[in-house]
């Protein structure tokens, strides 16, 4: 106990301030207000991979470690649809996906909103249209906020969901 | 080393059964041997090979004028087997290999649902890649399919799959996915338990099927290689590398001595980096969160390196066919080998935190536990196999360059329980910190890649084979090209393929609660497995 107690106090506190841009740091206050106001101080997300090759999965996960904390915004994933706000969707749909991810979006109590992460889900990416894909998410349930990248990075996600909310 | 020295006596046990091997070759597919044998011999060449103790690796099809050529590979001792014949368009019907060889069950069944090979004897004719996106009797892979598929009506539900039951007083069901709780990829489990006790596993994957096979097919290398660095997002720098191996065999391309080293440096950056995310993970699952923050914070400052030293955090599209598209300055390489020992500075205070956890050891000990047996009947690779005495690694066993230099060191154990899984993560970890010292001292200079030769000119068709180790253990990669150098044929084959079938078997008699965890010490790839 003492060592894990030690290797903590040594480690410290690695949290990064949102990124140093004065334009998002207005946008991150912003956000706060807006989660505050509108969601009663908590974003709840509810990740979709709806056919992605578990890149952009990766690059979520990393918003939650120490570095990003996404949790400090308020923001944070929900294990069900019927519990979230949003809906954050990666990979172009496969059509095997299809229908699991409209009843998963039909789930979701309104108002909601759905960001796509990442190419795939942008614009159908490396896989585009086929006879096992839909290519991008837009092509299956409406889309509020495209954040490209092949992953996005945590930074491009972290920013993306603050654009996303200071739209709504 | 003396290669094939094996492969008389199958040969010779080939002639005892009366299979007649039209011929050999050891070039078309080179390092691996292919025998080319009648279509009726399949099912025997498959059982001489059980009985001779080979591993089975994969099967794949290549459609061709009028009929189907059908690969098999074969392992025995760190060589390559290929088993090759040919079925008609008309009639494509084939002794099955999972007789003999169980871990062929799911790869022949993806092959029935993508081509239309019908397997004699399967002991599972149930379909298993193919949910509604396409209908039963047309085969996406064949020459007549087209890529944009036949129909664009919705794509309902795959509701009615045939799972196996149990029944008995007090036997229930619980359905989970295709959309799972966490941040993870899509795929379907139907557990049949009592009270906590699992009494089967079923797993129905193909969720994330994307046609990677189908839209390889007219690619130009370098667009093969993106497509490779996609089958699945987390072996993004071993599946291209293979992908790349089997074309660059094919085409004849050497790459310079520079752009392997760097390829290797790769590889085991994205080894440590899953491996480091999958410690904390599997932690985490039994609710050590503190392991779980320490980790993730050792990966982000991989990652983070990654992205300085080579432009992309996973490592994406850095290997390119013919070499690498990155170069090692020596500035950026001082920076690696001093990060080097930070890492292995922490794990010597993390790791004994693990060790003498006394609630990780009792959440984690005889937890999941996969005997040798099972292992080898499933042909299990990589971490999975390495903790239940499957002693097996391409770089040390197949030595393809750079590894034929150096001398790698592979972890093995024999509880197969979650925490040796875990175990062998951490040795391999600190196997790659020593590799990666050794390759960067090492790293000779010259071109880090070569320019592919001119697809303008029509050449001979060619196919190659491309074998390396990924995290997960050994990844095959079969290219052929067509008379104008572009791709005709392509698959990869994960380890996934042979994990998912160990995860059913492991599970049984552990508690439903337990799943996330055994789940996690496999971890399997969903996409690299749906294709």
């Amino acid at each position: 106990m003492l060592r894990i107690l030690k290797k903590i106090w040594r480690t410290g506190t690695l949290t990064e301030a949102a990124p140093r841009d004065s334009e998002l740091e207005a946008l991150g206050q912003q956000l706060k207000r807006h989660i505050d106001r509108r969601f009663r101080g908590s974003l709840a997300i509810r990740q979709v991979d709806a056919g992605s090759c578990n890149g952009c999965e990766l690059e979520i996960h990393a918003l939650n470690n120490p570095y990003y904390d996404i949790e400090r915004f308020g923001v944070h994933f929900v294990a069900s649809p019927r519990h979230a706000d949003a809906l954050l969707v990666t990979g172009p749909v496969s059509r095997h996906m299809e229908t699991a991810l409209r009843r998963t979006w039909m789930a979701t109590p309104s108002p909601k909103f759905v960001i796509a992460a990442g190419s795939c889900a942008c614009d159908g990416g490396e896989f585009g249209i086929s006879y096992a894909s839909c290519g991008a998410v837009e092509n299956v349930i409406p889309v509020d906020v495209k954040i490209p990248g092949c992953p996005p990075t945590p930074q491009d996600l972290l920013q993306g969901i603050l654009a996303a909310l200071s739209q709504k | 080393m003396s290669r094939f020295n094996w492969l008389a006596e199958y040969l010779a046990r080939l002639e005892e059964q009366r299979v007649s091997v039209r011929s050999g070759d050891a070039a078309c597919l080179s390092p691996a041997h292919c025998l080319f044998l009648d279509a009726e011999d399949w099912g025997k060449a498959a059982r001489v090979a059980a009985e001779s103790g080979f591993r089975w690796a994969g099967i794949w099809g290549d459609p061709v004028a009028e009929g189907i050529v059908i690969r098999a590979a074969l392992v025995q001792g760190g060589d390559y087997l290929v088993l090759v014949t040919e079925v008609p368009l008309k009639n494509p019907l084939i002794a099955s290999h999972t007789p003999p060889f169980p871990a062929a069950n799911r790869m022949e069944r993806h092959l029935q649902d993508l081509l239309g090979i019908g397997f004699l004897d399967h002991p599972d004719d149930r379909r298993w890649t193919r949910h509604q996106a396409w209908p039963e009797g047309r085969y996406p892979l064949r020459t007549d399919f087209p890529v944009a598929g036949e129909s664009q009506r919705r794509t309902p539900a795959d509701s009615d799959y045939p799972f196996v039951q149990v029944l008995g007083s007090g036997v229930y069901e619980i359905p989970v996915g295709p959309v799972h709780a966490g941040i993870i990829e899509p795929g379907h489990f139907r557990f049949q338990a009592v009270g906590e006790e699992v009494l089967q596993l079923e797993a129905h994957l193909g969720y994330v099927h994307k046609g990677i096979e189908k839209i390889a097919v007219g690619r130009d290398p370098v667009g093969l290689a993106r497509l490779a660095g996609r089958v699945s997002g987390d072996t993004t720098v071993a599946h291209t590398w293979a992908a790349c191996m089997a074309m660059e065999r094919a085409a004849g391309v050497v790459v310079p001595a520079r752009g392997l080293v760097i390829r290797a440096v790769l590889a085991e950056r994205e080894r440590i980096a899953n491996h480091l995310g999958d410690i904390g993970a599997i932690c985490n699952d039994v609710g050590f969160a503190f392991a779980q923050l320490q980790f993730s914070r050792l990966r982000e400052q991989w990652l983070r390196d990654n992205q300085s030293v080579f432009g992309h955090r996973l490592l994406m599209d850095c290997i390119v066919p013919g070499g690498v598209g990155c170069d090692l300055g020596d500035q950026h390489k001082a920076a690696l080998q001093s990060s080097f020992g930070v890492l292995s500075r922490e794990l010597d205070d993390l790791l004994p935190i693990l060790d003498d956890h006394s609630s990780l050891e009792d959440r984690l000990v005889s937890t999941g536990t996969f005997c040798a047996t099972d292992a080898k009947r499933l042909g299990v690779l990589g971490y999975l196999g390495k903790a239940s005495g499957q002693d097996y690694d391409v770089r040390r066993d197949h030595g393809y360059a750079p590894y034929d230099e150096l001398e790698v060191a592979s972890p093995c154990r024999d509880e197969g329980d979650v925490a040796a899984r875990l175990q062998i993560r951490a040795d391999e970890i600190r196997d790659s910190l020593q590799l990666l010292d050794r390759l960067l001292q090492r790293l000779p200079t010259g071109p880090v890649g070569l320019p592919w030769p001119d697809l303008s000119k029509p050449q001979r068709p060619a196919v190659g084979l491309g074998v390396v180790e990924g995290w997960r253990g050994e990844i095959i990669s079969y290219v052929r090209f067509d008379a104008h150098g572009r791709v005709a044929r392509f698959f990869p084959r994960d380890p996934s393929w042979f994990s998912w079938p160990a995860l059913e078997q492991l599970i049984r008699d552990n508690i439903v609660p337990d799943f996330p965890v055994c789940n996690k010490s496999i971890n399997g790839s969903y996409s690299g497995q749906d294709l």
